[in-house]
C-alpha cells in the first residue's frame, strides 16, 4: 500500500460508539481518528493515569509497522519476517503477541506519527523538552506535576514514581513519592518517628518536602507489598513487571493514586536492532498485558500511557540498526480509550514526504495527546500542565 | 615550597578541612583531617594534585582484586560468556553451564564488573590519593559507557585503567583521545560499525553533545553527520560480527571525501588523521571549554554554579590548551568554591553518601557485595547507567522518598555493624552521658554540631535507647549528612 496523503486517518474507524456509556463524537477538521469515549468528570474520582516512559527513542516503525513498500525499501535489513496483524494497513511487532488481544478486545490503541512538534536528537534535549512538556523548552517543574495542581489530593500516594529518582515530568511543587519498589519502602518502626522529626526540621529544602512524602507514604503503603496479582496475571521477569505490578497494587489499595509514571530504557537501537528491540518489546507487551489482567475491572478507571524521547530514521543505518529520528508510535490501554485502532495521521515514507529527507514526520503534537488525557480521562483541564495545546481527539471519542 | 594559595574566607580550619574533604575528596576521615591539620588545606591540594604513588593499597588491590589488571584480550579469554562456553562444552542447558562456571576456573563474565566495582569502593575509601578517584570517578561519567552493553563490560577493566585514570590530572585532549580509541567506547557507542558505506552516527553526536562542545553548542544535524563521517573506519581488531579486539584503524571504511564540521574543514583524501584533527578542533574550542568547566564547577561547587566562575575556568583552559591541573587549581582557588554559599550545598550521591559514611566511622576491611548493593538500592548501579548521560549531578535525581528511604536503612545497618566488610568501633565515645555521645558522634560524621531542632530530636532518641549505635544510624540517615 502506498501512502499518499499526509492527512489520511491511518485505519477504518470501526467499533464507534461500543462502549458503555462512551459518547461519539465526530471526526476533527484534522482527520483525527477518534479513540477515547469521554464519561462525565464526575465519575473521574478514581480515575489513575499511568505514564510509561520509554527511554531511549523507540522504533515506532519497528514496533507497528507499516504495511507499505517504501517502508520495504528504507529497510532491507530490519524488517521483521512477520509482524502479527493489527489491520489492513498496520501490523505489531512479533515480539508483541501479548498485546494483539488487547487491541482485538478494543482496549489497546496505537497512535502512529506522534511526536514533538519541537524535536530534538539529542535524547537528553527531547526527553526533557517532552517531561517539562513545554514544547522545545526547560521549565522549573515537569507537567505531570503541574497537572497535580489540579487534582483534588492530599494524600501519600496521589502521585507516584516507580523508579529511581523522581523524573523530570513529576517534579515541581506538588508532593510526589517516588521508589523503585514497593518491598523497600519501609524504614524499622523504632527510629522512623526520630527520622521523620529530623525530615521536618530539616534546612534543605527539598529534603524536607522529600523527607515529608516519604514518612506519609511509609504509612499508607503498609501491607501493599504483599498483595498477589489478581485474575491469575503473570508480570514477565525484569523491571518493568514489577514496577507495574506496584502500580497496579496501588490501585487495588485505593490510596488514591491518580498520576503513576514509571520507565523502561534500552531502545536506543543503533546497531543490531533486530535482536536488541525484540526482546525489549516483548518486556512492554507482556507487561502491559499483565498489568492488564492484573486490574481487571479496575482497568476502566486506569488509563495507561506510552511516551518516548524520538522516534529513528525511517531508513536503516550502516549498522543494521537506526539512528535518532523524530516522530514514533504510542500505546493507549484502559480507561475509556477507544481501542482496537491505529490512530493519527499517516504521513508515509516517501522520500519527499520523510522529515528533512530522513525520518518519519510528526502529523500529530504529543502533547495534544497526553492533554487530551488529562481532560477526558482524569476530568481536568490540560492548560495549565500542557499550555499553548488543545487536547486532541485521538484517545478517546 | 608555597602552599597552594587559598583565599581567606573567616572559616576556621575545622571547616575548611571540612568543605575540602567533603568536596576534592569522598568525604572527611580521620587520617585526612589529621592531613590536611598538617599540611594545611593548600598543602593537602598540593599533595593531591601531584599524588605519589599508594603503593600499599595498589599492593592489596592486585591481591583481593585480580582481574583489574587484566588486558582486553586477557579478559574475553579468561571469561568467556555463557554461550561461548556453552557452545565449548557442547552443553545445550544454559543453567547447567552457569553452574559449572560459577566455580573457578570458570568464574562468570559479571565477575569482572564485581571486582572493579569493589576496587572503586576499596579506592574511593581508602585511597591517599582522595582527589584522583573523585576525578576517575567524574570524568568516568563524562565518557560513560556502561556495562549493560553488549561486551562492554569485558572492557570496563581496561577502559577505567587505560583510557581514563592515566589522564584525570593531565591534559583533556589526551583524555579524549584515549577514551576515542577505547574499544569500550567503540561498542558503547557503535563506531566500530561506522564505515562510510554505512555510518552510524551514535558516537559522532555524543562526541559533540556530551563529550565536548555541549548540546547548546549551536551545530547542527549536519554537523553531527559529518563528525560521523570523519570518524569513519576508527574500529577494532576481529572480524565479521565478533565485536572485541582491540583499536583498528580500517583505511577501507573511511570516508575520504571532503568534511565540514562547525567551522572545520578537512580535505578530501584524509585518512585516520581527519578523526585527530576533529579531536583537537574539539578539544581546543571554547564551546568545549565552557561545557567541561561548567561540569566541574557544578561538580565541586554548586548545582548552579556562578557564571563568572564558569568563565574564568574556561578562560584558564583555553589559555593552558586544555590542561585539566591548572583548571582544577583554579577552581580549588577561587572565593566561589570557598564561599558560604557553597559549603553544605551539595547532596551526595548515593557513592559519595556510602563512601563518606564508612569513611567517617567505619574501617572497611573487604568490600562485599552488600555494600555495591546498598549504592544500587539508593539508585546508582555502579558501572551500569545505561544512557551516554551518565549519573546526574544535580540533587534533584537523587532526592526521592524511596531513595530517602533506602539511605536511612543503610545508615542504621550500616552503625549497627550490619554490614558485611565494614567494622564501626565507636569505641572512642564517651560512656553515660547521651548529651557527650551525640555531640561526639556529630562532630565525627558532620565536623559541625547538630542544629538546636535535631540536636533535640535525636537526643530524645537517645535517652529512649542509649545505644551509641542507633545514634550513629540516625546521624547517617539525617538530612544533615545527605550534604557535603
Amino acid at each position: 500500500m502506498t501512502q499518499g496523503s499526509n492527512t489520511r486517518p491511518l485505519s477504518p474507524r470501526r467499533g464507534e460508539g461500543q462502549g458503555e456509556g462512551l459518547t461519539r463524537r465526530e471526526l476533527g477538521a484534522a482527520g483525527l481518528s477518534l479513540l477515547f469515549a469521554s464519561r462525565t468528570s464526575a465519575s473521574s474520582t478514581n480515575r489513575t493515569l499511568v505514564v510509561v516512559f520509554l527511554r531511549g527513542g523507540v522504533d515506532g516503525l519497528a514496533m507497528i509497522p507499516p504495511k507499505d513498500r517504501d517502508y520495504e525499501a528504507l529497510r532491507p535489513n530490519l524488517r521483521d519476517e512477520a509482524p502479527l496483524e493489527l489491520d489492513r494497513s498496520f501490523g505489531l511487532h512479533p515480539s508483541m503477541s501479548a498485546l494483539q488481544l488487547l487491541f482485538t478486545q478494543k482496549r489497546l490503541a496505537v497512535v502512529h506519527a506522534v511526536g514533538q512538534l519541537r524535536p530534538s536528537r539529542s535524547h537528553f534535549d527531547a526527553q526533557d523538552f517532552l517531561e517539562s512538556g513545554l514544547a522545545g523548552e526547560k521549565g522549573a517543574d515537569g507537567w505531570l506535576n503541574r497537572a497535580l495542581q489540579s487534582l483534588p489530593g492530599g494524600g501519600a500516594f496521589t502521585a507516584v514514581a516507580v523508579q529511581n529518582g523522581v523524573p523530570y515530568a513529576l517534579q515541581g511543587a506538588q508532593p510526589i513519592v517516588a521508589f523503585p519498589s514497593l518491598r523497600d519502602f519501609r524504614v524499622a518502626p523504632g527510629q522512623a518517628q526520630s527520622f521523620e522529626q529530623l525530615y521536618a526540621a530539616a534546612v534543605d529544602e527539598a529534603l524536607k518536602v522529600r523527607g515529608a512524602e516519604a514518612f506519609s507514604g511509609l504509612q499508607a503503603a503498609k501491607g501493599l507489598a504483599a498483595l498477589e496479582p489478581k485474575n491469575g496475571a503473570v508480570y514477565p521477569k525484569g523491571q518493568l513487571g514489577r514496577r507495574l505490578q506496584d502500580i497496579a497494587r496501588l490501585v487495588h489499595g485505593d490510596v488514591g493514586l491518580k498520576i503513576a509514571a514509571t520507565e523502561l530504557g534500552g531502545f536506543d537501537t543503533h546497531l543490531g536492532q533486530r535482536q536488541a528491540l525484540a526482546p525489549r518489546l516483548k518486556e512492554l507487551a507482556d507487561g502491559l498485558a499483565a498489568f492488564a489482567t492484573d486490574l481487571g475491572e479496575r482497568l476502566s478507571d486506569v488509563c495507561l500511557v506510552t511516551v518516548t524521547e524520538f522516534g529513528r530514521t525511517a531508513r536503516e543505518n550502516g549498522t543494521r540498526g537506526t539512528d535518532h529520528g523524530t516522530a514514533s508510535a504510542m500505546l493507549a490501554l484502559g480507561g475509556a480509550v477507544k481501542g482496537g485502532r491505529v490512530a493519527g495521521d499517516w504521513p508515509g515514507l516517501a522520500a519527499a514526504q520523510l522529515h528533512e529527507g530522513r525520518d518519519l514526520r510528526v502529523t500529530l503534537d504529543v502533547r495534544a495527546v497526553l492533554a487530551e488525557a488529562l481532560s477526558s480521562h482524569l476530568g481536568i483541564p490540560s492548560e495549565r500542565a500542557l499550555p499553548g495545546v488543545k487536547p486532541s481527539r485521538t484517545l478517546f471519542g | 615550597m608555597l602552599a597552594f594559595p587559598i583565599p581567606a574566607n573567616g572559616w576556621d580550619r575545622g571547616k575548611q578541612a571540612q568543605h575540602l574533604l567533603s568536596r576534592a575528596a569522598f568525604g572527611p576521615s580521620a587520617a585526612d583531617r589529621a592531613r590536611v591539620e598538617q599540611l594545611s588545606p593548600g598543602g593537602w591540594l598540593d599533595e593531591q594534585l601531584k599524588p605519589g604513588a599508594d603503593a600499599e593499597l595498589e599492593a592489596k588491590l592486585a591481591a583481593h582484586y585480580p582481574t583489574l589488571s587484566l588486558t582486553v584480550t586477557q579478559a574475553l579469554e579468561q571469561y568467556p560468556s555463557i554461550a561461548d562456553r556453552a557452545k565449548e562444552l557442547g552443553v545445550q542447558d544454559k543453567e547447567e553451564v552457569k553452574a559449572m562456571m560459577a566455580s573457578r576456573p570458570y568464574e562468570l563474565p559479571r565477575q569482572l564488573v564485581l571486582e572493579l566495582t569493589q576496587a572503586k569502593l576499596m579506592r574511593a575509601v581508602k585511597s591517599r590519593r582522595q582527589l584522583e578517584e573523585v576525578l576517575v570517578d567524574f570524568w568516568f561519567n563524562h565518557f560513560n559507557v556502561s556495562a549493560e552493553k553488549g561486551k562492554v563490560r569485558w572492557l570496563l577493566p581496561s577502559y577505567e585503567r587505560d583510557a581514563i585514570r592515566p589522564h584525570v590530572l593531565g591534559r583533556f585532549r589526551d583524555l579524549l583521545g584515549a577514551t576515542a580509541r577505547h574499544p569500550a567506547m567503540l561498542i558503547y557507542l557503535d563506531n566500530w560499525r561506522s564505515r562510510a558505506s554505512g555510518l552510524n552516527e551514535n558516537y559522532a553526536r555524543e562526541l559533540l553533545e556530551l563529550h565536548t562542545l555541549g548540546v547548546d553548542a549551536g551545530y547542527t544535524q549536519e554537523d553531527v553527520r559529518e563528525a560521523a563521517r570523519v570518524l569513519s573506519g576508527w574500529s577494532l581488531e576481529g572480524k565479521g560480527s565478533d565485536d572485541w579486539g582491540d583499536f583498528k584503524y580500517r583505511r577501507r571504511a573511511h570516508d575520504t571525501g571532503e568534511k565540514r564540521v562547525f567551522g572545520l574543514v578537512l580535505p578530501a583524501g584524509g585518512q585516520m588523521d581527519d578523526g585527530e584533527r576533529l579531536l583537537d578542533w574539539l578539544a581546543q574550542h571554547p564551546k568545549t571549554a565552557r561545557h567541561l568547566c561548567f561540569k566541574l564547577a557544578q561538580k565541586f561547587v554548586s548545582d548552579a554554579p556562578p557564571p563568572a566562575l564558569v568563565e574564568a575556568l574556561a578562560a584558564e583552559y583555553l589559555r593552558t590548551g586544555g590542561d585539566l591541573r591548572a583548571v582544577y587549581a583554579a577552581l580549588f582557588g577561587s572565593r566561589a568554591f570557598w564561599s558560604d554559599e557553597a559549603f553544605g550545598a551539595k547532596t551526595k550521591t548515593p557513592l559519595e553518601l556510602v563512601v563518606s559514611s564508612v569513611r567517617a566511622v567505619g574501617d572497611l576491611t573487604l568490600v562485599q557485595p552488600q555494600l555495591v548493593k546498598a549504592i544500587e538500592a539508593m539508585g546508582q548501579p555502579l558501572y551500569r547507567a545505561t544512557p551516554p548521560t551518565g549519573w546526574a549531578e544535580v540533587a534533584a535525581s537523587w532526592v526521592s522518598a524511596g531513595a530517602l528511604v533506602s539511605r536511612i536503612n543503610f545508615g542504621l545497618k550500616l552503625a549497627k555493624n550490619d554490614m558485611p566488610g565494614v567494622q564501626v568501633p565507636l569505641a572512642s565515645l564517651p560512656a553515660g552521658d547521651p548529651e557527650l555521645v551525640v555531640d561526639a558522634l556529630a562532630m565525627q560524621l558532620l565536623g559541625a554540631p547538630l542544629s538546636p531542632d535535631s540536636r533535640e530530636t535525636v537526643l530524645s532518641a537517645a535517652r529512649a535507647d542509649r545505644d551509641p549505635r542507633v545514634i550513629a544510624g540516625l546521624l547517617i540517615g539525617s538530612p544533615e549528612f545527605q550534604k557535603q
